[in-house]
This record gives structure tokens, C-alpha cells and sequence, in this order.
């Protein structure tokens, strides 16, 4: 059950918050932020009380822990939960940056409070819905409902951008994107599900017998795209990325938390946990194509990021820059790399939350998020330029950082599989030295524009940035907690991987 | 046919006594009218006469199939039509009892007419031979003319009447000539029989010629495209609770009989047949939600996107085996009761009735504008059934879009499944910008608001009623499931 309160706890958060607008504006936050620390508590019970290693062979789940019920009979879905390792830590990664969402936006948001958080809380909850389901119909349900609330979020309490763009117009092209990429998703899932229905006879949205049905080599091609175009939009992957910076420069602070911090993620998990073990052969040839996206999209990223005006589309396409290594780490397919892309993914998750966090404290002193009307705060706003230097050197990979152990470890893993493309790769962390600089040099240093002094830190954001820093370093540092409580999914993965490169090779 | 014999008249009776029930209370309402005009007491008797009528079909609902006569056949297919018929008209008689408070006219006319539009709907669904078919579709179509014109000194109201009157005629006089000519060959009206000639004669010219005709009729008043230009027009001007019943009742009964053709009806079932169907489909999604995209007005949108959303209906109709049947069901239920929740909500912000010289009722989208801060239960009706329209997840619509890929896909129609996909995403397009027009804030604009004892009226509480429906099936659809399955069988 405790797999159905991680669930829950969200959504019925969320409608507190909502009744609660009336006692006034602060009971709604705190009711949020109790409640994302409830659900982040729940799951750092279950990580130190539960084992992650793989069970003995022949054992009859490899989950750590599952719940499931009947839900619709006539198609055999279930309400199948399970959580592993690598859910374990997207779910952590959920309950914290939802809480920092809650405190980040504790200043920002004043109108409509409630509503806001209601919200909120309930994109986390469908996002803990993703990590959880194992039943093909249930993960698709939340992959596309955590999509309103969201939209909600940008076109409601969004920014209306610059250049005549309205954040309405950004919410819809996300919603737009990602629903109709969905819906191929779906299409593939009932494509497998009646190709399994052909060969038993039996109708199943279970992941463990799916995983098994025999498919044509054509079929499983076709089937593995439709379920990499639905993650490709999401994570994003150049060409499919055109909501991103959109979205990130309308959406309130909180809302790009969430995004860059969670919502890609599920994207990686989605290719991890499904696209990869359901599809591996047709996987494996798909991974020079793969790699190669996610090559372009290293550069693509990069390269417009230097050229970027509005700090947060900056930062959205450093997104895309980052989200290229994770995908050429899923498609190496060796542990190493793997178990580099949990550890990247962990660390993105912290320095893009952190920068988006301080291009929301920037635009709550300055109101503007052009880099033009900038410059020079260095002396202007006491601690956070410090901050934001840590922050930015996480997101060029500095050693010390934990993106730094992860490109590193994507890398290294990588390279004995493709090695060209890691030596490309690598060309572009030159240019996340050149963007990240960038950012320092243009916000923070050269001539200031006015002198007046604005606003320093005050305790929340303080709080808030120290956390976030403290973890940065500390899984810079010692990254083993996390390795070790992934080893086992990637394991699975990384298995049905060599089984696929292992028959591909027999053949020929 | 054998079961003819074994049925006495008490069981036929039962089986048709829902619809003899609904013909009384025509009467009784005619002669309540007659003896006192009271607003009150005629919805009552409405209300009561049909949740009589109701009442009757769920105890006929084991009987199996019984035949009433050999034009008439009271089977599991027709008693779900049935249902659906029956209940959005009680959801139309509540909603009209609140619009037509503020009508300075006549106002008990309006059940009469609608109550013999539901006699149409009943008769429509237990068809089995041509002569019920037409008559089911006039006694449908007729009283609509007045109810969409119910409130004739406006403008819109009666250009939306005669607009459907004239494209009735139409669809009357193409389903005549189709009739006439299958008569012609076969000499049969029966469904099964004419099913049998067709098989039999498929190439006949002349046959195919008639029952191009005949779909051409049916397909008019089903807004498949390119029959449908008169329905952004018919949906903006008629009064909420009329338009409500076209956009329901209406349709399910015409698109009921239509399934019913083509499962007796076997020269559908070659190949060109299906792929000139699956074009028209294909074109139906694609216009309706292109169409749609660029309205300002709310029921015009909700007009085009019937149309488009008949047009994925369609789908399961091109493939007819597997799971077509089961879709059709799950989807008109799904699809009714959306419907129901997002023109009710029109209905009710529209309520009581306002004497205007253009469209009385509140259709323009910007009337909506911010309504979540003013009437937040309602709005969030409204935003329930804008999701359910776009098929998102939690909600009835998604199960009917699942239910609708799903059969395109086992059936390896993939063209069809790729349309759908691409209506949908154009379709979120207008949905969304429905909904989020419902949670801006600007002031100064011109806007209605429903009354605030809304949600106490019978009215607000089946619109209530309904959005939790469709949030409740979209969690749990195992019910709605059986129920179809067992139907379908």
C-alpha cells in the first residue's frame, strides 16, 4: 500500500491546498510543502529499510516492492505498482524538487494560491504515477495526465514572454507536442498489446508478460519508434524540441523546476524502464541513429545557448545540451554508462533546478530576464552571484560536481561501444564551458547598469540554494549511494542490452 | 425469427413499453396543457413519463431479443439506444425547465415536442425495416424544427429552425429515392432481407446506387462531412436545451440505425465500400477539427467538434469486425455524456432565457471569460468535459479514444489511426483554448454568469451528476465495459 500512498499523497495535497485558499495565502504552501515532505520522507524510509540488489536468479519478481489490483478485466489491465531502484530515486528526486518548487514560488506566486498549488502538486503526482506503473495502460494514463495541470501552470501563472510570445500560446504547443507524441505511444503500446493478444490469445498491459511477446523484426521496429518518438519529444531530442524553450521561458519558476527537473526525466525512464527492454533488438539498431540525435542535439543545444537574450530560454537550452549525453549513455547500453546516465540525470536535475531557481530570484529583483538589462550584480545583490557560480560550474561538468561523474562515467562507458561519437561528444563540453561562462560574465560581471544595491538573500532562498548546493557537492563527491541503489535496475537493463547485441551478432 | 412464436403479447407489450409509455405522456402532457398551463407540472409529468419509460426498459432487460411486430425488434442493441435516448432527454427536460423560466411565451409546448423527438429517438433504435427507419427519422426530425425555433422572435433561433428544417427535407427526400430504388430490385424493405439481396446482387447498379443514397440521407443528419454545413449554424442558433437534445439524442439514435444497417446489410462488407468510408472519415476528423479551430463562438466550436468527433466514430464502422460493435457503444456513451456535461453548462449560463434580438444565449466564448472565479463548480463541469472531448487520460473520453485507436489498430488500418491521432492533437488546440479561457481573469468584458442557486435546480444537479460520471468512468470503466460488452456479445 505504501506504493499507492506515494500516489496518492499528492493528490490529496493538492486538494487541500485548494480548500485551504480560503484560511488564506500561507496555508496553502505550508500544507504543500508538508505534504512534498511527507512523500519525500515516505521515500527515504523505503530506501534505507528496502535491499536494491538484484534478487537471486530465478526469484520471482525483481521488484523490491509491488501492489496490484484488477481494474478493467476485459483488456487484463491492472493497477500494477512496483518500484525498483531506479524509481526509488526518480521518486526522491520527485518529492525533493517538488518541495523546493513549493518554497521557490513561496514569494512569486501571489494570486489565485491555492489553485496554483493544487496544481503543483498534482503534476508530481502523476509524475510518481509514471515511476510506478508497470502496467502499459496505467503508466500511459499518468504519462499524459501530469500534461494538464502543467499546462495550467504556464498559462495561468506563466510570464508573458518577450517578442510577443504569450504563455498560452507556450502551453498549448508543449500541451499539442507532447499529447499528440503520446498518442503514438499509444498506438504502439495497442500494437504490442494485439501482437501479444495474436501469439496467447490473451489480452495483457502487464510489463512482464509484454516483454516477451515475439515480434516481427519489422513490427518491433515500428513499435520501438512509436515509443521513442513519445520519450524523444519529452526528454527532448533535436528535432523534436520546439516546445522546450518555449515552455521554460513562459512557465513561473516553479513550473521550470518541475520540468527540467522531473518531467525530462521521465522521458529517460520511460526509454530505460520500456523502449530499451521491450524493443532491444530493434533497440540496438537503433543506437547509431540514437547516438547520432543525441549528438546534434549536444551541439544544437550548446550553440544556441550562446546566442540566447532571456536567461531562462539559456538555460532550457542547456537542457537539450545535457539531455543529448543521457542519450547517447541509454543507447551504449553498457552498465557503466547506464548507471552514468542515473547519476547524470540526478545531477542535471540539481543544477538546472538551481539556475532556474535563480533566474526566478533574478526576476523578482529585476523583472526582466534579459541578459541585456543585466551585468554586473556581482556587487549589486549580496550571495547569490556566489551561488550562481557553484551552479554554473556544476553545469559545465566541473570535477568535484556531480555532473562531472556523470558525463565522466557516460563517457568512459560509452566509449567502448562508439567511440567517434564519445570524441565528438566530448568537443562539446568545450562549449558548456563557453555557455556556462558566458552566463557568469554577462549577469554577473562588466559594467553594472544602474548602481543602486537590490535585495540580498533572504533566509528562505538561502536555505533553499545551500540545500541544493550541499547535495550538488556531496554526490560530486561520493556518488556511490546512488550507484548503488540503481545497480540493479541497470542491470536488467544492461542484460537484455548484451542478449539483443548477443543474437544480432549470432546472426551475422 | 423463430422467436417469434415463442414470445405471447405480454412479453412483446413489456418489450415495447417504453416507447408506449412515451407516447402517453405526449397525450397526458398534451391534455395537462389543454386542461392547465402550468409550467411546473408539465416538466414534472415529462420527467415522471419518461423515468417511467426508463424504468420499463431496465425490467424488459432480460427478455433477449423480441420481435414487436416485423418492423420493429426490441433487442439488447436498442435498449441501450434506449437508454441513452431516454436519459439525455430527462437531462434536456431539466435543463429546459430552468431556460424557459425567463420565456415570456408558451413554455409547455417545448416537452411535447421534446418528448415526441425522444418517441422518434426509440422508434429509430428498434429498427428493422425501412418503413420504421423513415418514420423513426421524421418523428425525430420534426419536432426538432420546433424546438430549435422554440424561441422564434430571435434571430438565430429561427434561422437555426428553418436551416434544419430545410436540410431535413433534404435528407428526406435522399433517403426516399435510396429507398425507392433498393425497392425497385429487391422488392423488400426488411433489413435482413435487403442484406441478403444485396450479397447476393452486390454489383447492381442501381442497388448500390440506393444504398449510396440512403447513407447520404442518414449521413446529413449525422454531420459527416460533406453533409455538415448546416450544423455550426443549427448548434449556434438553437436554444440550449434543443441543441442539447440534436447533439445527443439525435445523433445516437440516427448513428444507432446506421450500425444496425451495416451489421444486417453484407455488400458493406466489400472492400471499396470501406475504403470510400474510411476516406469519408478520414475528411470528417480533419474538417471538423480544423474547422473548429478558428471559432469565437462556443457552440459553433461544440458543433464542429461533433462533427469531428463522428468522424472517429466512423472509424469503428469502416473496420465492422473485432471489437467495431463494443467501440460504437463505449464511444456514443462516452461521447453523450460529454456532450450532455459541456452544453448543459452552455444551457445553464444561458439560464433563464433573455429576450435579445440576436442569440439569446450565451455562446460567445468570451462570456466565458474567467468564469472559474466567479461559479467554480461549473467551471470545472465544463473544463471536465473540454477533457473528455480531447480524450485525456482520467477522464470518460480518453476510454473511448482508447477504445477507437485500438480497434483501428487491430485491424492494421493505420491511415485511419494516423487521422485520428492528427485530429486529436488539432482538436486539443480549441479545447484547450476553451478551458483556459475559463480560468483568465479580465475585467471589463462582457460575460454571463449562470444563476447562483444553480446547482440546487435539477438542472445543475444532473450536470453535476454528469461530469462526475465521466470522471468516475474514466477511473473505473469496468462497468460501462460489461455492460457494452454484454450488449455488444
Amino acid at each position: 500500500m505504501t506504493l499507492v500512498w506515494l500516489i496518492l499523497i499528492p493528490f490529496i495535497g493538492g486538494l487541500l491546498c485548494w480548500q485551504a485558499e480560503r484560511f488564506g495565502d500561507q496555508a496553502p504552501r505550508w500544507i504543500a510543502l508538508g505534504t512534498m515532505l511527507l512523500e519525500l520522507a515516505l521515500v527515504l524510509g523505503l530506501w534505507v529499510s528496502s535491499d536494491f540488489q538484484l534478487p537471486a536468479e530465478g526469484a520471482a519478481s525483481v521488484w523490491t516492492l509491488e501492489w496490484q489490483a484488477d481494474w478493467i478485466p476485459r483488456f487484463g489491465i491492472q493497477l500494477h505498482l512496483a518500484i525498483d531502484g531506479l524509481s526509488l530515486l526518480m521518486i526522491a528526486l520527485t518529492g525533493l524538487l517538488g518541495a523546493m518548487a513549493v518554497v521557490c514560488s513561496w514569494k512569486e506566486i501571489v494570486r489565485r494560491v491555492g489553485f496554483f498549488h493544487l496544481n503543483l502538486l498534482w503534476i508530481l503526482g502523476g509524475v510518481v504515477g509514471v515511476f510506478l506503473a508497470i502496467d502499459l495502460f496505467l503508466f500511459f494514463l499518468f504519462w499524459e495526465m501530469m500534461l494538464v495541470p502543467m499546462y495550467f501552470l504556464i498559462a495561468l501563472w506563466g510570464h508573458s514572454g518577450s517578442q510577443g510570445s504569450s504563455r498560452i500560446g507556450a502551453a498549448t504547443k508543449f500541451f499539442i507536442y507532447t499529447q499528440a507524441s503520446g498518442l503514438l505511444m499509444l498506438i504502439a503500446i495497442l500494437g504490442l498489446v494485439f501482437a501479444h493478444h495474436g501469439a496467447t490469445g490473451e489480452y495483457t498491459f502487464a510489463y512482464a508478460d509484454l516483454l516477451n511477446t515475439p515480434l516481427s523484426e519489422t513490427t518491433a521496429w515500428w513499435l520501438m519508434l512509436g515509443f521513442f518518438v513519445a520519450f524523444a519529444v519529452k526528454l527532448p531530442v533535436v528535432p523534436l524540441h520546439g516546445w522546450l524553450p518555449d515552455a521554460h521561458a513562459q512557465a513561473p519558476t516553479a513550473g521550470s523546476v518541475d520540468l527540467a527537473g522531473i518531467l525530462l526525466k521521465t522521458a529517460a525512464y520511460g526509454m530505460l524502464r520500456f523502449a530499451l527492454p521491450l524493443f532491444p533488438e530493434a533497440s540496438q539498431a537503433f543506437a547509431p541513429v540514437a547516438m547520432t540525435l543525441g549528438l546534434i542535439g549536444i551541439f544544437y543545444g550548446a550553440i544556441l545557448a550562446c546566442g540566447q537574450q532571456d536567461l531562462k530560454r539559456l538555460i532550457a537550452y542547456t537542457s537539450i545540451s545535457h539531455m543529448g549525453f543521457v542519450l547517447i549513455g541509454i543507447y551504449a547500453g553498457t552498465e557503466l554508462a547506464l548507471q552514468g546516465v542515473v547519476a547524470l540525470m540526478v545531477a542535471h536535475a540539481f543544477s538546472a533546478a538551481g539556475l532556474f531557481i535563480l533566474s526566478g530570484q533574478l526576476y523578482e529583483r529585476l523583472h526582466t530576464r534579459d541578459m541585456r538589462q543585466m551585468g554586473g550584480l556581482w556587487g549589486r545583490i549580496r550571495g547569490l552571484p556566489g551561488f550562481a557560480l557553484v551552479f554554473v560550474a556544476a553545469s559545465l561538468g566541473l570535477p568535484g560536481t556531480a555532473n562531472f561523474v556523470g558525463e565522466f562515467m557516460v563517457m568512459f562507458g560509452a566509449f567502448g561501444v562508439a567511440p567517434w561519437v564519445v570524441v565528438i561528444a566530448s568537443a562539446g563540453l568545450i562549449l558548456a564551458a563557453v555557455y556556462s561562462l558566458f552566463i557568469m560574465q554577462r549577469v554577473y560581471y562588466g559594467p553594472p547598469v544602474e548602481e543602486t544595491p537590490l535585495a540580498g538573500l533572504d533566509r528562505r532562498e538561502t536555505i533553499l540554494l545551500f540545500g541544493i548546493v550541499a547535495l550538488v557537492v556531496f554526490f560530486g563527491v561520493y556518488p556511490q549511494p546512488l550507484l548503488d541503489t540503481s545497480a540493479g535496475a541497470m542491470q536488467v537493463v544492461q542484460q537484455s542490452v548484451q542478449q539483443a547485441a548477443a543474437m544480432t551478432g549470432g546472426v551475422q | 425469427m423463430s422467436d417469434v412464436a415463442n414470445h405471447g403479447v405480454l412479453t412483446t407489450l413489456l418489450a415495447i413499453s417504453p416507447l408506449i409509455l412515451v407516447c402517453l405522456t405526449v397525450i397526458v402532457v398534451m391534455l395537462s396543457i389543454a386542461w392547465k398551463r402550468n409550467h411546473a407540472l408539465s416538466a414534472i409529468l415529462t420527467a415522471v413519463g419518461l423515468n417511467a419509460a426508463l424504468l420499463a426498459l431496465l425490467f424488459g432487460w432480460t427478455l433477449g431479443s423480441v420481435d414487436v411486430t416485423s418492423v420493429l425488434v426490441v433487442d439488447d442493441l436498442s435498449r441501450f439506444g434506449g437508454v441513452l435516448v431516454l436519459m439525455s432527454t430527462l437531462a434536456c427536460v431539466t435543463l429546459a425547465h430552468h431556460y424557459l423560466e425567463g420565456y415570456e411565451g408558451p413554455r409547455d409546448e417545448f416537452y411535447l415536442l421534446l418528448t415526441s423527438a425522444a418517441a422518434g429517438g426509440l422508434v429509430l433504435v428498434s429498427a428493422r425495416h425501412m418503413t420504421t427507419l423513415f418514420f423513426g427519422i421524421e418523428l425525430l426530425s420534426m419536432p426538432l424544427f420546433g424546438m430549435l425555433a422554440y424561441t422564434f422572435r430571435d434571430r438565430g433561433a429561427l434561422e437555426s429552425g428553418i436551416k434544419y428544417m430545410v436540410l431535413s427535407a433534404a435528407a428526406t427526400a435522399f433517403l426516399l429515392f435510396g429507398m425507392a430504388l433498393l425497392y425497385a430490385v429487391t422488392g423488400t424493405l426488411d433489413f435482413a432481407e435487403l442484406g441478403a439481396a444485396l450479397s447476393a446482387r452486390g454489383s447492381d447498379p442501381w442497388l448500390l446506387a440506393g444504398a449510396g443514397l440512403l447513407l447520404v440521407g442518414l449521413a446529413f443528419k449525422l454531420s459527416i462531412v460533406p453533409f455538415h454545413l448546416w450544423t455550426p449554424d443549427v448548434y449556434q442558433g438553437g436554444p440550449g436545451p434543443a441543441t442539447t437534445f440534436l447533439a445527443t439524442a439525435s445523433k445516437v439514435a440516427v448513428f444507432l440505425v446506421l450500425l444496425r444497417l451495416f451489421q444486417s446489410t453484407l455488400a458493406f462488407h466489400e472492400n471499396w465500400w470501406h475504403d470510400l468510408l474510411g476516406f469519408i472519415a478520414v475528411i470528417t476528423m480533419l474538417v471538423g477539427n480544423l474547422l473548429a479551430l478558428t471559432q469565437n463562438d462556443l457552440k459553433r466550436l461544440l458543433g464542429y467538434s461533433s462533427i469531428a468527433h463522428f468522424g472517429y466514430l466512423l472509424v469503428a464502422l469502416v473496420v465492422n469486425q473485432g471489437l467495431a460493435v463494443e467501440t460504437v457503444g463505449i464511444y456514443l456513451v462516452t461521447y453523450v455524456l460529454t456532450t450532455l456535461g459541456a452544453f448543459g453548462v452552455v444551457t445553464l449560463v444561458s439560464s433563464p432565457y433573455i429576450a435579445t434580438g440576436g442569440t439569446a444565449d450565451a455562446s460567445p466564448l468570451h462570456h466565458y471569460r474567467g468564469l472559474f472565479w466567479r461559479r467554480p463548480y461549473l467551471t470545472a463541469v465544463m473544463t471536465v468535459s473540454m477533457l473528455s472531448l480531447a480524450g485525456i487520460p482520467f477522464t470518460a473520453g480518453f476510454i473511448g479514444k482508447f477504445y477507437i485507436i485500438g480497434v483501428g489498430v487491430e485491424a492494421h488500418r493505420w491511415w485511419l489511426v494516423g487521422s485520428v491521432v492528427v485530429g486529436s492533437a488539432i482538436g486539443l488546440y480549441y479545447y484547450l483554448r476553451v478551458m483556459v479561457t475559463l480560468f483568465l481573469h479580465e475585467p471589463g468584458m462582457q460575460r454571463r454568469d449562470a444563476t447562483h442557486d444553480w446547482a440546487e435546480r435539477a438542472g445543475g444537479m444532473v450536470v453535476l451528476g454528469v461530469a462526475t460520471l465521466v470522471i468516475l468512468l474514466g477511473l473505473y470503466p469496468t462497468p460501462m465495459i460489461n455492460w457494452v460488452n454484454w450488449v455488444a456479445g
